[in-house]
């Protein structure tokens, strides 16, 4: 079966023979994120079926970290892949499907190039599929985490602290409901996309933070935040006049832009005031302008992608830690805090009044904040407590307030990082 | 795909239901779109008789199935490309605007 896949494939490095097991893992890894969704995407599109396309992709990788090393790499992996991929599916189709649902599908399987199966915009339809509002919301988010950013259901259920069971029956009900109710892989008729939109910019923004801050262990996703980017760069593309589709990407590039510096040689979270601001993406930075001016040029009021993009183009543009400009970002937090009454947004609030009046005035903004029910037993509280009071020189409460953020941390860098901190402030790590 | 829209009452219906489109108007839509197979009203729910048989003994009940301040008042059959069609539809229904729908699709009975 591989062989027979390789020699379809036709363009397998003959001359070089077998390739090295290192160069097949990068490039296979290169290739897959590259391509995967949309290969997916075409499947979908041309078999109606989720879990099949999903599992014949996942199928093609593996038959590839198989027959590369022994017969070398294709000139054009991502092609080889699709290939095979489609390959795949046609014969699982083949062993399945009663013999009139077999002819449908396999005759429209048959009537295109796989290669060339696939445009942009079956990976955008098959976002707004994932994110359409028939679906139950925790549904829409894992399947987009699944289907779109390809990670595994256990990496789902650990973003959803549910049990991988549970994740694989949220899944399968979600997919269910698409095949039932009849849900098409389409983008919407132009009178639904700016509420059908909304929902994408909500599922994008949650997939950019699940590859900028992984749930999953250390080490940042890249490939899940550059997936996120490229899916709002094509978003921006079908709606150039979306000022919020242009708010977020302009806040996704800034944040992008300093993903470099963000982490240490180790793998541990670096704080914004100790990045090495020259290690920042100039050019993502000012595409992130960029787009944060097209959003402003709508004349709309500002939406809560583009006040965040506001805060992140700041922090972007100040040239050392001391020079940027918390009146602004507090003001911009002032603004998404009327947009909606949430009490994270008043936690970064309160850091950034740290900032603009010092760790004192950040300190009281912080027991208002606190008190708010709605953020109990949040993460994040008793790490920014922690920080404010290291700052006002109050050591052994922040001692104390290290320790129980340690208990809250939800990463390996996280806790790295507060070990540091506890390190430096000469309390036992 | 065959959907069914049940049209019922909502107790908690849109401020202005003046603002709700007109009835004919839905019906010349759908039917001259040969989208709409059959529908009708239903006779309110005190006139409805719920039957169940129970080893072997005929059971009935005056009044509808379920203890809900919603009732079903209509209902009608849709045939659509696909669940956004009678999303579509279904909107554009008065019913819509001061009752509710609910739009399911039909199971075909060859279906697993």
């Amino acid at each position: 079966m591989a062989d027979q896949e390789s020699e379809a494939a036709g363009n397998v490095h003959q001359e070089s023979g077998a390739a090295r097991t290192g160069d097949v893992a990068a490039t296979l890894d290169r290739a897959m994120v590259e391509g995967r969704l949309r290969i997916v995407a075409g499947l979908i599109r041309l078999t109606g079926e989720w879990e099949l396309a999903e599992d014949c992709v996942q199928d093609a990788a593996i038959r590839a970290l198989d027959s590369w090393p022994r017969d070398g790499i294709p000139d054009k992996p991502l092609a080889w892949l699709t290939t095979t991929a489609h390959r795949r599916a046609v014969d699982v189709l083949r062993r399945r499907r009663t013999e009139r649902e077999k002819l449908v599908v396999l005759q429209r399987m048959s009537e295109r190039d796989p290669t060339e199966m696939n445009s942009g915009d079956d990976r955008l339809a098959l976002l707004f599929t994932c994110c359409h509002p028939a679906l139950p919301l925790a549904g829409r988010v894992a399947l987009t985490l699944k289907t779109v950013s390809g990670l595994s259901t256990r990496e789902v259920a650990r973003a959803f602290l549910v049990s991988e069971a549970t994740m694989g029956q949220r899944l399968l009900r979600t997919r269910n409901k698409i095949a039932h109710a009849g849900i098409s892989l389409q983008v919407p008729a132009p009178h639904r996309m700016a509420e059908r939109t909304a929902g994408v910019l909500a599922v994008i923004y949650l997939l950019f933070n699940e590859g900028y801050s992984a749930t999953d262990g250390d080490g940042v996703r890249d490939d899940l935040a550059v997936e996120a980017l490229t899916l709002s760069s094509l978003l921006a593309a079908l709606l150039p006049d979306d000022d919020e589709v242009h708010g977020l990407r302009a806040l996704l590039l800034l944040q992008q832009a300093r993903r470099a510096a963000r982490v240490d040689a180790v793998g541990d979270l670096i704080p914004m005031d100790e990045q090495d601001r020259s290690c920042w993406n100039q050019r993502e930075i000012a595409n992130g302008i960029s787009s944060l001016l097209t959003s402003r040029r709508s004349g709309r009021p500002a939406g809560q992608y583009r006040l965040q993009a506001e805060i992140a183009a700041v922090h972007s543009t100040a040239p050392t830690p001391d020079e940027t400009d918390w009146g602004r970002i507090v003001e911009s937090y002032d603004a998404l805090l009327r947009l909606q009454d949430s009490p994270v947004i008043a936690l970064n609030r309160a850091v950034a009044i740290g900032f603009r009046d010092g760790p004192e005035g950040g300190l009281s903004s912080m027991a208002q904040v606190q008190a708010d029910p709605r953020l109990a037993g949040y993460h994040l509280i008793p790490a920014v407590r922690a920080d404010l009071l290291r700052r006002a020189g109050r050591a052994s409460e922040a001692i104390e307030a290290y320790r129980g953020a340690l208990e809250q941390a939800r990463t390996t860098a996280e806790r790295r990082f507060l070990h540091r901190r506890l390190r430096e402030l000469g309390g036992p790590a | 795909m065959k959907y069914l829209m049940f049209v019922a009452t909502d107790t908690d219906p849109d401020a202005d239901p003046h603002a709700a489109p007109d009835i004919e108007a839905w019906f010349e839509d759908v039917s001259s779109r040969g989208k709409w197979i059959m529908g009708d009203r239903l006779r309110p729910r005190e006139d409805a008789t719920t039957v169940r048989v129970r080893s072997g003994e005929l059971l009935l009940t005056d009044g509808p199935f379920a203890e809900s301040k919603e009732w079903v008042v209509g209902f009608d059959v849709l045939e659509c490309d696909d669940l956004d069609e009678a999303i579509e539809i279904a909107s554009k229904h008065p019913m819509a605007h001061h009752g509710r729908i609910e739009v399911r699709p039909f199971w075909p009975i060859d279906e697993g």
